[in-house]
């Protein structure tokens, strides 16, 4: 495809994605024009709705789903297949059994800056991507199968370890958690997106640098390294990266399902695989994808909202049987 | 004159168990040297040790004079050239994307393709006769065309090595040629040396200088082709009788396993 063309699209996505930005705060059970959000005659609570809440909101679901996105297209790269994600993997639940024990423990506290449910998310994502790591290495048996298997094992594993941490939780805890669990991105202030900006930033960043690397990756592991790549070091650098983000934007917004399945395979549609092109598409498009089903979760049964990770999940779901029936049958 | 490839010594385990045991031998600049033996020999880990695909423990390699480990990965890309067998792929590229990811370990990050990279890309698409699907998805190409341009990637590395692991096997005859031929003849012209694991004992004759014979992860006999293939040594390798016949026309000596003994039976 020619270059030209895929820097159209890419352009394309990054004026959607400022467009969505800043139109997103307006949709809600609470409407606002251009004048209300200035004027000083709105009542006080309103403006504020506006800018402490849809604001950062909007940005936090840019920054959240953009970041999904980049996870699937990254465990698609390196897993070669392209049905895996944060969330079939079970690497979500892992982050997402973390950030239970943490408030299962009723906790508190700040670690060189980063909050104690992050790490506590970061540890099971970790160890999510450890455990799928390792089965995908079993040598028998059809890659796809075994990694979807090897995902839903690890799911099944930690969302159990989070039913028998609610089981044993009191009445209140229990309900914060699966509130937590179904996925939302309500937020006060702008303090979220300042925690997550930075390590988005950052993967967008080493994920961008390392996408020669990432497009031979797909091509195998063995051909991978015969043709010069370090992938021993570069798979470590990628896990490592993904956790501390997966990590970081659950326990904030809960597991978001299968943003990083459909964006990263819309933008292969769109754009082909290499991922010097596909890496800012992935980013922007699911960062889009993911603020307008935030804003759909909070109009549609208005004044009432939905969880967002309900939304998601009930697109993603067909979505990834279909991509499934395509693999197998076409 | 320095081996390109010198291997002294080199024991190789896997969970336990033993794969290669003390294998030496040495491979000069623009030799062919086939390597036979019977599944399980080793011959695809000797390979894989080779271009770092797995790490050896035990005994040393050299590549071009110069001892493995002290190789970055990315300066081992420029060195050798790696072709396994066919395998399933489930991304989208097009030919020339993929033959251009082999100039991989002669670019920066970030570095744009240059001229000259593109001009390399382009010989190596016409060399293995893929200019008509240069624009084609890899996935909706056949096996045999698919392999050719696993081919033209590796070369795109400009390697001074061809490791090649049963590139041929589950391809059609005529893509079995087409691949053998396009690599022997790059292989002189370049003067690149080869090293190609295969279980077609007839053609060793026509591409091949030497032929190493492995079994148990031994390196058992290593020579002349007219040396090796001989009845008693291929028996003692493969446990199994083979025919030697003359082709009226040519003359060439055509080998294939013996099925005479269970016609007896």
């Amino acid at each position: 495809m020619l270059s030209i063309k895929r820097t159209y699209t890419i352009f394309i996505l990054c004026a959607a994605s400022v467009l969505i930005i800043a139109y997103a705060p307006f949709w809600g059970s609470k409407t606002f024009s251009w004048m209300d959000i200035f004027s000083k005659d709105v009542n006080i609570r309103d403006v504020q709705i506006f800018w402490q809440m849809r604001i950062p909101r909007a940005l936090v679901a840019f920054l959240a789903g953009g970041a999904f996105a980049l996870s699937g297209m990254v465990f698609q790269a390196v897993f070669r297949n392209p049905l895996v994600c944060p969330f079939t993997l079970g690497v979500s639940a892992g982050a997402s059994f973390g950030a239970t024990v943490y408030i299962w423990l009723g906790c508190s506290f700040v670690f060189w800056g980063i909050s104690g449910i992050s790490l506590f998310s970061f540890v099971g994502a970790v160890l999510a991507i450890a455990i799928v790591w390792s089965l995908s290495k079993i040598r028998y048996g059809n890659s796809t199968t075994k990694m979807l298997l090897a995902g839903v094992i690890v799911s099944f594993f930690f969302i159990s370890l989070i039913m028998l941490l609610q089981f044993l939780s009191g009445i209140y805890e229990s309900f914060r958690i699966s509130r937590w669990l179904m996925g939302s991105l309500s937020v006060f202030g702008y303090e979220p997106f300042f925690e997550v900006l930075p390590f988005v930033a950052v993967a967008l960043a080493v994920i961008f640098y390392f996408s020669r690397e990432l497009n031979l990756l797909t091509t195998g592991e063995e051909i991978a390294i015969s043709r010069g790549v370090d992938t021993r070091k570069l798979v470590k650098i990628l896990f490592v990266l993904l956790s501390l983000v997966i990590g970081r934007i659950v326990s904030i917004c809960g597991p978001i399902a299968f943003i990083g399945l459909i964006a990263p395979h819309i933008c292969r549609f769109l754009l082909g695989s290499d991922h010097r092109y596909l890496t800012p598409a992935t980013f922007l498009f699911g960062g889009s994808f993911l603020t307008l089903c935030d804003v759909f979760a909070r109009t549609v049964i208005a004044p009432a909202e939905i969880p967002v990770g309900i939304v998601t999940a009930i697109i993603g779901g067909p979505f990834f049987l279909w991509l499934l029936n395509k693999k197998f049958l076409g | 004159m320095t081996p390109t490839v010198d291997i002294q010594n080199l024991s190789f385990a896997y969970n336990g168990k033993e794969i290669l045991h003390n294998i030496q031998f040495a491979v000069m600049p623009g030799e062919y040297i086939s390597i036979i033996g019977p599944n399980g020999a080793g011959k695809s880990t000797l390979l894989k040790c080779l271009n770092r695909i797995v790490t050896i423990e035990q005994g040393t390699i050299r590549i071009m004079g110069k001892d493995l480990p002290q190789y970055d990965q990315k300066e081992l890309g420029k060195v050798i050239g790696y072709l396994p067998q066919i395998r399933e792929y489930a991304f989208s590229y097009s030919v020339y994307e993929f033959v251009m990811m082999g100039r991989y370990p002669h670019l920066q990050p970030f570095e744009q393709e240059s001229k000259k990279d593109i001009a390399i890309v382009k010989e190596m698409i016409q060399l293995t006769g893929l200019s008509h699907l240069e624009h084609r998805d890899i996935s909706t190409l056949s096996g045999g065309e698919r392999q050719k341009v696993y081919l033209a990637a590796s070369l795109a590395q400009q390697p001074r090595i061809l490791l090649l692991d049963e590139p041929t096997t589950h391809l059609d005859p005529r893509h079995q040629i087409e691949i053998q031929e396009t690599v022997s003849w790059i292989s002189k012209q370049l003067n690149i040396t080869v090293l190609h694991v295969t279980h077609d004992l007839t053609h060793i004759f026509t591409w091949s200088q030497r032929v190493a014979a492995f079994k148990d992860g031994r390196l058992r006999f290593i020579g002349n082709p007219c040396d090796v293939i001989t009845d008693e040594k291929l028996t003692e390798i493969f446990d199994t009788k083979f025919l030697f016949l003359e082709d009226p026309k040519t003359k060439k000596i055509i080998v294939v396993p013996d099925d005479r003994k269970h016609a007896v039976h």
